[in-house]
C-alpha cells in the first residue's frame, strides 16, 4: 500500500481489490471481516495491515475483527457503527446476502456505511465463485446506496468517494466492482495519498457521526417496535436523504475530479454527440463497449455507452442528462438475471426513468434489455458490438443474453467471436503455466515491472482451471501507451509461453498466437528433439502461422539455481529478452530489483538462487528453425476417448473437458443443475511423474496404501483364480493371504493416470525388504514408461469382480479396503488428508448414503465441473450427494434425512395397505426386517426386488405408487459433511441444533483447522500459536474443542479421530456412528496443504499430533451409559513427546518464530500446558464413575 | 571463597558455564539458570545450512500451493510487513542479552567460507560477548584427508577472528590426528580458547522398523576422563582459555576439569536432566570441596594436576595404558 500526494501522484500495479482495501482501510477504525471469494483478498490486507501496526488516515491502528459469517459481520458493524466507529467491511454474493437483514436496519438507522462488494454471482442451479451483479441486485430494497466502479482505478478512487459520500449524506453505501475481472485484475493505478482522502473527507460529518454514538452520558434508544400508528411514516421519514444524496455524490466527485484531474459523474456518457444508439451498462463490460463504440464511430456510425456510477439512489434527470438528445435506440445491459421478472434492475429503472422524467427526446426512444456476463462468462467486443447491432435492427430483440447459445427460449443473439478491436500498440501476451510452478507469481511481478519502470499502462489477468492444486493457469498481460480498455481475455497474442512441456499436444497454446507471434516453450530437449516430439498439428500450426519458436530447458536451468520446479524465473527472463519491452540490461535489473523485492524477507538464499536462474536463463534459450512443412512421421494425437461413457458425458462434459463449455448451448443444460456422477474416471490427468510399483513378494497384504491414497488411486482386490484369465502380461498377482478365502489371489494396482504422485501409499507401507529396507512392497517409479502397462493392468483389474460385501468381516481396517470406493480421481491437493476419510465412508455405506456437503474444499473437489468424482458400483448404486450452502449444511442434511424417513412412512405405509394383496408374512418380512449390517441390506434389497414382481401383478394406483418408492424401503444413511469452518463457526449454529434434534444424522467434519477453500483463514479450530490469514500475528486463543461440547449433551455419538494415527479407531469410530440410532459426530483431523509443509508427511505428522497429545483420540458412545459403563473411551496414550515435536514441522507454527518469536515461544508454552489440562480433563472423563448419567430416553426435540 | 575465573578473556562469576543448547530458546529457563549460578551461556549452533534449509523450506511451502487456484491463490499471510528470516537467531540473540546479565555466547556452524563470517559478523553486532565456532564436520567422503579438513578449519577461525572484535573460541572433535599440535596451531593463530569436545549426534537403529532414527543421548560422568586427559594434556601449552565440554554432571566433575586446566566447564545434560537447580548443587559442592581442601580461589585450583603439575605426569600418557590393561584380571 503505497501512500504519496495527488501533486506527484505514484502509480503502482496492484488489483483493485488491494487498491480498495488500501483505501478503506485508511478510512476506518473497526473492520469486521469474514472470508469470502473473490472479496477475501480485501479483508486479509486489512489484517495484515493491522497486524504490521499500519495507521489509518488518524493515527491509528483499525481494530480489525474476523467473525463467525458474514451474517455476524453484519451484527458487528452494525454495532460498532451505531456505537460511533468508523465502520467497514468486504464482502460479495451469499455473503452479501447474509447481510441483508442489518442492511435494512442501518439503513433505517441512517448509519454511515461502505461495504466493498467484488461482486459475484449467487448459488442457484449450482455454485459460481465467478462475477456478476446478483448479489448486490438482491439488496436494491435494502436502503443502501450502490455505486459501480469499472477498473481498478475506479474502484481505487470511488473506495473514497463511497466512504465521503456516505459520511456527508448519513446512508450507507454498496461499493461494488466485477468480482475476479476487475478485482483480482492487476493493472496500473495512481494512488490517492493521505493528503487526497483528508481533502475529499469531510471532518465535520464525521464529527457529526460519532456525535450520534450510543452513550450513557447521552442516553438514546434505537430499536423500537413501532405499531400501525406510526411505522409507515418512520419508513417515509428517510426520503430527503435519498432525494440529496445523488448531489452529494456528485459534489463530492467534482471535488475529487478538481484534485486528481480524475472527473466522475452519476452518469457518464462516452460516443457520439448525436448518437442514436446508446447501450447502458455498469461493470467492466463500460471498457468494451467504450471501446467498441469508439470503433464504431470511427467506421461512421453514431454510438454511444452510459456507464451508470450511481445505481441508487438512480437519479433521473442526471440520467436523461447524459442521454444524447438523438438517442433512437437504447439497449440495457444487465449483468445480473431476476428469473421472471419484466426485466433485470437497470433495464427497468432506464424504462422508468424515460417514462417518468417525461423524457425531452423526440418521440421515445425504443429500449430493450439484455443480459451478459453472468458467472464471469467472457465479455468480448464482439458482443458489445452485437448488442449495438441490435439495436439497428427495426425490430431489435428484448430480453436478449449475450455471449452463451440460447438454443431453448431464444434469447441469445449471434456475435461474431473474431471481431478484434485491439489497437496495434497494445502488446498482447498469454503464458500457461502449472498452478505452482510459479508462472502467475512471475507474470505479477512482470507487469509490475512493466506498469512501474518504463511508461506503459499494464494489466495482467490470471485464469486457473477448477483443480484444488495441479492447475492448467493462463496468464493474459497487456501492456500499451495508453490506459488499456481490455477486461477479456487475450485471444490473439504476440507472444504466448508454456512452461510445462506436457501440454503439449493437451492444452491448445498454441490457439493463443496469433499468426508472426513468437512462442517460448519450455522443453527438456535438444531443438532438434523438441521439434521432433512436437505432435503434427502442433507443427502445421507452428509453421502456417508463421510463429517464431523459442525453447529452453527451463527446469533444468531452475534445477541447477536451486529452484526447484519452479521455472518462473527462468520463463519471465526470457519473456523480456524476447519481448524487447525493455533493454536486455535493464530488463534483467528490473527482475532481480523485483526479486529482491519479493524474496529479500524470505532470506539471501532465495534471492541468490532466484538470480542465478535469471544469470543462467539466456544462455539457455534457442531458437528452433521451422521446416516447411511438418514432419512426415510426426505423431497425431489422437483425439480422446471415453470408454463407457454416456452420451451425456460424450455430448457434453467431453466439451467441458476440451475446454468447449463456452460453446455448449443451453439445451445441453440440466436444467435444475442435477449432473450425473462418477464423470472423472474419463479425466486422466496424468499429473505424477512417479508412481507406485509394486512388489507382490514383499506385500502383507495390509491395504493401508489403498486406505491413506487421497484419489482412490491405488486398490485392492481378492479373486478367484480363475478370474486371471485374460490377464495383461503385466498383470500382478498373488496368493491371498486369508483364511477366510483360501486359495484366492490378491492384486494391488494403480490407476497410473489418475494417481497423483503424493506418495502417502509409500509412506505408510510397512512391508520392507530385509536386506535392503529402502525398498518396500510399493515404492515411487517413473510413470511414462510404466503407464501403457499399468494402463491395461487397471482396465483388467476395474473388471475383476468387486468382493461379495456380505462375506467381508468389516471390523479390521484390511477388509474395508476390499469394498469399492465410490469417491474418485478427485481434484482434491495431491496428498489431501480430507478425501481418505470419505472415499472410507463411501466404501462402507456409499451404496445407500445420502450426502449434505457444506460449501468448502469437499464441495469443491465433490462437485466441481467439469467432472464429478463420486461413482456408482457396479449394481448403479452410489452416493447422492448435494450442496446447499456454507452456513446452513446442517440443517440442510437434517432435512435430507427427514425426506428419506417419510418417503420410508410413505412405501410402509403403502406396504402395509398391499400386505392382504401381497402376502402378509412377506409383507412383514420387509417390514420388521432389520437393515444393520451388509447381508440384512443385501437381503432387504432382495425382497425389495422381490416385491416388484408382485406389484406388477397388481393392478390398482397405490401398487403402482409402491413399485415407484419400493426402493425407500431399504435403510438410506444420512451424512452430513464440511469443514471447520463450517462446524466450528458459520454453520456452527445448526450443527448444534442438529446434534440437539436427536435426528438420525451423521456429521463428519474435515477438520483441517483453517478454511483451506479460501485460503487458509483462522477458524475457531484453528490452534494457538498457529499463524493463519486473519491471525497473521498467530492465534492467541484455543482451538474450540467442538467434540467435548458435542458430548456434553450425552444422546449424541462423538469421536475424535485421526486416520494417520490409529486407522483402527477411525474406522471403529464410522461403524459405531453409523450403527447409533440417534446423531453423531466425527471430527476428523486432516492434514492440509494450508499447513505448510510437505503433505507427502501428512500421516507422520497425524501421528505425532496424537502422540504429543495435540490431538487426542476418543469416541463417546451413549450406549454405553445406558449399559452402566463409561460412555467415554479415551483411545491415544498420555502425550509421550513434547508439542514442539509437532509443531516444528509445520510452517503455521514455525513461522511465527520469525515473525514474532516472543509471542512464539509465549503461545507455544500455552500451548503445552492447555494440553496438558485437556488431557487431564478427557482422562477424568474417561474414567469409570458410576455416576455417570444415562442419556435422555427421548431426545429434546424428537424427529424420527 | 572465589570462584570467579577468567574465560575468553570474560571474566566470569563461576566456571561453570551452560553449553550450546535449547535453552537460549527459552528466556525463562536462561534466567533461571543465570539465579542458580550460571556465569555464561551459550547458545546453540546457528547452523548455515539450517538456514538455507529453513530459507528453502519456508520458500517452498509459501509458494508452492500459491497461485494455482483462483479462490485461495495463497494460504498464508503476505508478510510484507516482516523480516521472516534469516535473523532469528540474532533477534534470540539480542532477547538474551536484553534478559541476562552474564555473558551470551554466540555459536556458528557454517558451511561455506563466507556464511562464517557474514554470520559471525551479523552475531557480533547484535551484541555475543563472544562467539564459540562449532566446527563440526562429519568427514565421510573417502577422498577427503585428514589435513585438508584441519586447514578449512584452520582458514574459518582465521577469517572470523580477523572479521570480528570480540573473543572467539573454537570446538573441538577429539579426533584429529594430532590434537595437541591442531590445537597448538588454533591457539597461535588468535584463538582465544578452544572447548573440549564436541559431541556428535550418532544416530541410532530401530531394529523393529529397520530404520536409522536420530537419538539424542544425554552424557555422562564416564565421558569426562577423554576430556581430562586432553585438558592435562593442553592447558600447559596454550596461552587462550579451555572449557570442558560434555561429563561434567558432579561437583567432583567440575573440580577435576578444573583441577586438569579448565577454565570453564559447560553443563548441558545435567540442567537438561535435572533443571536450573542442579547448577546451586554444582557449585555447592565445589565450594564445599574447597572448603575442605583449603582452596581459596578457582585460579589457585585450575592445572594443579595438569601435565605440568601432576606429581605423575606420564598416568597421563601411554605407559598408563598397558598398566591399566595389565591390572584387569580375567
Amino acid at each position: 500500500m503505497k501512500q504519496t500526494s495527488s501533486a506527484d501522484p505514484l502509480f503502482s500495479t496492484l488489483d483493485a481489490n488491494e487498491a480498495v482495501a488500501s483505501v478503506a482501510y485508511r478510512l476506518n477504525e473497526l473492520i469486521a471481516i469474514y472470508p469470502i471469494t473473490p472479496s477475501s483478498a480485501m479483508a486479509e490486507s486489512c489484517d495484515e495491515w493491522a497486524a504490521g501496526g499500519k495507521p489509518n488516515l488518524w493515527g491509528q491502528v483499525p481494530r480489525v475483527v474476523q467473525m463467525q459469517s458474514e451474517g455476524g459481520v453484519a451484527g458487528a458493524i452494525h454495532g460498532g457503527l451505531l456505537g460511533g466507529a468508523l465502520t467497514t467491511t468486504f464482502t460479495c454474493s451469499q455473503g452479501l446476502l447474509l447481510m441483508i437483514p442489518n442492511l435494512y436496519k442501518i439503513a433505517g438507522e441512517l448509519l454511515p456505511l461502505t461495504i466493498h462488494v467484488s461482486a459475484r454471482a449467487i448459488a442457484a442451479q449450482g455454485l459460481s465463485i465467478f462475477g456478476d451483479h446478483q448479489d448486490v441486485m438482491a439488496c436494491r430494497a435494502t436502503g443502501c446506496a450502490m455505486l459501480c466502479s469499472n477498473n481498478g482505478q475506479e474502484a481505487h478512487d470511488f473506495a473514497l468517494i463511497a466512504h465521503a459520500a456516505s459520511y456527508k449524506g448519513h446512508l450507507p453505501f454498496i461499493h461494488f466492482f466485477d468480482g475476479f475481472r476487475t478485482s483480482h485484475e492487476v493493472s496500473k493505478i495512481s494512488m490517492l495519498s493521505n493528503d487526497d482522502l483528508t481533502a475529499i473527507i469531510d471532518e465535520k460529518s464525521i464529527s457529526a457521526f460519532r456525535a450520534r454514538g450510543m452513550t450513557p452520558d447521552k442516553p438514546t434508544l434505537h430499536g423500537t417496535a413501532q405499531n400501525p400508528d406510526v411505522y409507515f411514516q418512520g419508513r417515509e421519514s428517510v426520503n430527503r436523504f435519498y432525494t440529496f444524496l445523488p448531489g452529494t455524490v456528485q459534489e463530492i466527485m467534482q471535488r475529487f475530479g478538481e484534485l486528481t484531474g480524475r472527473r466522475y459523474h452519476l452518469f457518464d456518457y462516452y460516443g457520439h454527440p448525436e448518437a442514436d444508439r446508446v447501450v447502458v451498462a455498469m461493470g467492466s463490460s463500460i471498457e468494451t463497449l467504450r471501446e467498441t463504440s469508439e470503433w464504431l464511430n470511427a467506421s461512421g456510425e453514431k454510438t454511444g455507452v452510459i456507464a451508470v456510477r450511481l445505481f441508487l439512489p438512480f437519479h433521473v434527470k442526471a440520467f436523461l442528462a447524459a442521454l444524447p438528445e438523438t438517442v433512437q435506440a437504447i439497449a440495457v445491459l444487465d449483468r445480473t438475471k431476476e428469473p421472471g421478472s419484466i426485466g433485470e434492475p437497470l433495464f427497468l429503472n432506464v424504462l422508468a426513468a424515460l417514462s417518468e422524467g417525461r423524457s425531452p427526446l423526440a418521440g421515445s426512444p425504443r429500449v430493450v434489455g439484455g443480459r451478459y456476463g453472468l458467472g464471469s462468462k467472457e465479455f468480448t467486443p464482439g458482443m458489445a458490438k452485437a448488442a449495438f447491432d441490435n439495436i439497428s435492427r427495426y425490430e431489435p430483440l428484448n430480453h436478449f443474453t449475450l455471449g452463451i447459445i440460447d438454443d431453448v427460449t431464444g434469447t441469445s443473439i449471434g456475435y461474431d467471436a473474431s471481431f478484434d478491436l485491439e489497437p496495434a500498440d497494445v502488446r498482447r501476451c498469454v503464458f500457461v503455466g502449472l498452478g505452482a510452478d510459479g508462472t502467475v507469481g512471475a507474470n505479477k511481478n512482470s507487469i509490475k515491472i512493466i506498469g512501474e519502470q518504463t511508461d506503459n499502462y499494464a494489466q495482467g489477468y490470471f485464469v486457473y482451471d477448477s483443480k484444488k492444486s495441479g492447475s492448467v493457469t493462463t496468464s493474459h498481460l497487456r501492456f500499451g501507451p495508453r490506459p488499456i480498455r481490455a477486461p477479456y481475455l487475450i485471444t490473439q497474442a504476440e507472444f504466448v509461453a508454456c512452461s510445462q512441456f506436457s501440454f503439449v499436444g493437451k492444452q491448445d497454446v498454441l490457439g493463443y498466437a496469433k499468426p508472426g507471434a513468437t512462442i517460448l516453450l519450455n522443453s527438456p530437449y535438444s531443438v532438434a528433439d523438441t521439434w521432433a516430439k512436437l505432435p503434427r498439428e502442433w507443427q502445421a500450426v507452428l509453421i502456417e502461422k508463421k510463429l517464431r519458436l523459442f525453447v529452453i530447458d527451463a527446469t533444468a536451468v531452475a534445477q541447477a539455481s536451486g529452484m526447484g520446479r519452479r521455472t518462473n524465473t527462468v520463463l519471465q527472463t526470457c519473456f523480456f529478452a524476447l519481448s524487447g519491452v525493455l533493454p536486455q540490461d535493464e530488463a534483467i535489473t528490473q527482475i532481480k530489483k523485483a526479486i529482491a523485492k519479493t524474496y529479500g524477507r524470505k532470506g539471501d538464499t532465495i534471492v541468490k538462487m532466484n538470480y542465478a536462474a535469471v544469470d543462467a536463463a539466456l544462455a539457455g534459450m534457442q531458437k528452433v528453425v521451422l521446416p516447411a512443412t511438418p514432419d512426415t512421421d510426426a505423431v497425431v494425437t489422437p483425439p480422446p476417448v471415453y470408454p463407457g461413457a454416456s452420451v451425456f458425458v460424450e455430448q457434453v462434459t467431453a466439451r467441458l473437458l476440451a475446454n468447449d463449455g463456452d460453446n455448449l448451448p443451453v439445451s445441453a443444460m440440466p436444467a435444475d443443475g442435477c449432473w450425473p456422477t462418477g464423470t472423472t474416471r474419463f479425466e486422466k490427468r496424468n499429473l505424477a511423474l512417479e508412481i507406485p510399483a509394486w512388489d507382490s513378494s514383499l506385500c502383507i497384504q495390509c491395504n493401508k496404501c489403498v486406505l491413506v491414497c487421497p484419489h482412490a488411486a491405488i486398490r485392492a482386490k481378492f479373486y478367484e483364480p480363475a478370474a486371471l484369465a485374460g490377464a495383461p502380461e503385466t498383470f500382478q498377482s498373488t496368493d491371498f493371504k486369508s483364511k477366510d478365502f483360501p486359495g484366492n489371489k490378491y492384486t494391488l494396482q494403480v490407476a497410473p493416470e489418475d494417481c497423483t504422485g503424493c506418495t502417502l501409499c509409500v509412506q505408510v507401507c510397512p512391508a520392507k525388504d530385509k536386506s535392503n529396507p529402502r525398498h518396500k512392497a510399493i515404492d515411487m517409479a517413473p510413470q511414462p514408461p510404466l503407464v501403457a502397462a499399468e494402463r491395461a493392468n487397471w482396465d483388467f483389474f476395474l473388471a475383476l469382480p468387486e468382493p461379495d460385501r456380505t462375506r467381508i468381516d468389516l471390523s479390521t481396517v484390511k477388509n474395508t479396503q476390499f469394498l469399492t470406493p465410490l469417491l474418485e480421481f478427485s481434484g482434491a491437493c495431491s496428498g489431501c488428508g480430507e478425501t481418505p476419510y470419505l472415499k472410507l465412508l463411501t466404501q462402507l455405506y456409499g451404496d445407500r448414503l445420502i450426502m449434505a456437503n457444506a460449501t468448502g474444499c469437499s464441495s469443491i473437489y465433490g462437485g466441481n465441473l467439469p467432472t464429478t468424482p463420486y461413482c456408482k458400483n457396479n449394481d448403479g448404486r452410489g452416493p447422492a450427494w448435494a450442496n446447499s450452502l456454507f452456513e446452513d449444511n446442517a440443517e440442510f442434511g437434517l432435512g435430507l434425512r427427514l425426506a428419506a424417513d417419510q418417503r420410508a412412512l410413505n412405501a410402509r405405509t403403502l406396504l402395509k395397505l398391499l400386505a392382504p394383496m401381497l402376502d402378509q408374512v412377506f409383507a412383514n418380512s420387509i417390514l420388521d426386517a432389520p437393515q444393520g449390517t451388509e447381508a440384512e441390506i443385501a437381503d432387504q434389497r432382495a425382497r425389495v426386488a422381490t416385491l416388484r414382481v408382485k406389484l406388477h401383478a397388481i393392478d390398482t394406483p397405490d401398487a403402482q405408487r409402491l413399485a415407484l418408492i419400493a426402493d425407500d424401503l431399504v435403510k438410506k444413511t444420512v451424512w452430513i459433511i464440511g469443514g471447520d469452518g463450517w462446524a466450528y463457526d458459520i454453520g456452527y449454529g445448526g450443527l448444534d441444533h442438529v446434534l440437539a434434534s436427536g435426528a438420525n444424522v451423521k456429521i463428519l467434519v474435515l477438520d483441517t483447522e483453517v478454511y483451506s477453500n479460501t485460503g487458509g483463514q483462522s477458524s475457531k479450530s484453528s490452534p494457538i500459536g498457529a499463524v493463519a490469514k486473519f491471525a497473521s500475528g498467530g492465534k492467541g486463543t484455543a482451538k474450540k474443542d467442538l467434540a467435548l461440547i458435542a458430548s456434553q449433551y450425552g444422546h449424541v455419538y462423538v469421536a475424535k479421530v485421526a486416520l494417520g494415527a490409529k486407522d483402527g479407531q477411525t474406522v471403529q469410530a464410522f461403524r459405531e456412528a453409523e450403527a447409533y440410532d440417534g446423531p453423531a459426530l466425527i471430527i476428523a483431523y486432516s492434514h492440509c496443504i494450508a499447513h505448510g509443509y510437505n503433505l507427502s508427511q501428512g500421516l507422520t505428522q497425524q501421528k505425532l499430533a496424537v502422540d504429543t497429545g495435540y490431538w487426542p483420540l476418543f469416541r463417546y458412545d451413549p450406549r454405553l451409559a445406558v449399559q452402566g459403563q463409561t460412555p467415554f473411551k479415551l483411545d491415544s496414550a498420555p502425550p509421550k513427546t513434547a508439542l514442539a515435536q509437532f509443531t516444528s514441522g509445520e510452517t503455521r507454527f514455525g513461522i511465527l518464530k520469525n515473525i514474532d518469536p516472543a509471542r512464539a515461544e509465549l503461545l507455544a508454552g500455552k500451548a503445552q500446558e492447555q494440553i496438558k489440562t485437556h488431557y487431564a480433563l478427557y482422562q477424568q472423563l474417561a474414567a469409570p464413575t458410576p455416576a455417570t448419567p444415562a442419556p435422555a430416553k427421548e431426545p429434546a426435540t424428537p424427529i424420527s | 571463597m572465589n570462584l570467579s575465573t577468567t574465560y575468553l578473556g570474560l571474566k566470569l562469576r563461576s566456571p561453570v558455564v551452560i553449553g550450546a543448547s535449547p535453552f537460549c530458546d527459552n528466556i525463562a529457563l536462561a534466567g533461571q539458570l543465570e539465579e542458580a549460578g550460571a556465569s555464561a551461556l551459550v547458545m546453540h549452533s546457528l547452523f548455515e545450512e539450517q538456514i538455507e534449509l529453513e530459507q528453502r523450506a519456508l520458500f517452498h511451502h509459501l509458494e508452492t500451493p500459491a497461485e494455482s487456484n483462483p479462490e485461495a491463490v495463497s494460504y498464508f499471510p503476505r508478510y510484507d510487513e516482516y523480516q521472516l528470516t534469516p535473523d532469528t537467531y540474532v533477534r534470540k540473540l539480542e532477547r538474551l542479552k536484553n534478559a541476562l546479565s552474564i555473558p551470551v555466547i554466540a555459536s556458528l556452524n557454517g558451511r561455506l567460507p563466507g556464511g562464517w563470517v557474514d554470520y559471525a559478523r551479523q552475531l557480533e553486532s547484535a551484541g555475543a560477548d563472544a562467539i564459540e565456532l562449532n566446527t563440526y564436520q562429519l568427514a565421510t567422503d573417502p577422498d577427503t584427508s585428514g589435513n585438508f579438513i584441519e586447514t578449512d578449519i584452520m582458514e574459518i577461525v582465521r577469517s572470523v577472528i580477523a572479521t570480528v572484535k570480540i573473543p572467539v573460541s573454537v570446538k573441538l572433535s577429539p579426533f584429529h590426528t594430532s590434537l595437541a599440535q591442531f590445537a597448538s596451531t588454533l591457539d597461535q593463530q588468535g584463538a582465544a580458547g578452544l572447548v573440549l569436545f564436541n559431541r556428535f549426534y550418532q544416530p541410532d537403529f530401530d531394529i523393529d522398523d529397520l530404520e536409522v532414527v536420530p537419538r539424542l543421548k544425554l552424557s555422562n560422568s564416564s565421558e569426562l576422563l577423554l576430556r581430562l586427559r586432553w585438558l592435562s594434556i593442553l592447558s600447559p601449552h596454550l596461552k587462550g582459555s579451555l572449557a570442558c565440554s560434555g561429563g561434567v554432571h558432579t561437583a567432583e566433575d567440575l573440580i577435576k576439569a578444573v583441577l586438569a586446566g579448565a577454565n570453564a566447564v559447560q553443563v548441558v545434560s545435567l540442567p537438561l536432566e535435572f533443571g536450573p537447580r542442579s547448577i546451586i548443587t554444582l557449585l555447592d559442592g565445589l565450594v564445599e570441596w574447597m572448603n575442605d581442601h583449603d582452596y581459596r580461589s578457582i585460579d589457585q585450583m585450575r592445572g594443579a594436576l595438569n601435565m605440568k603439575h601432576c606429581p605423575n605426569p606420564s598416568a597421563h600418557e601411554r605407559a598408563n595404558y598397558i598398566k591399566v590393561l595389565q591390572s584387569w584380571k580375567v
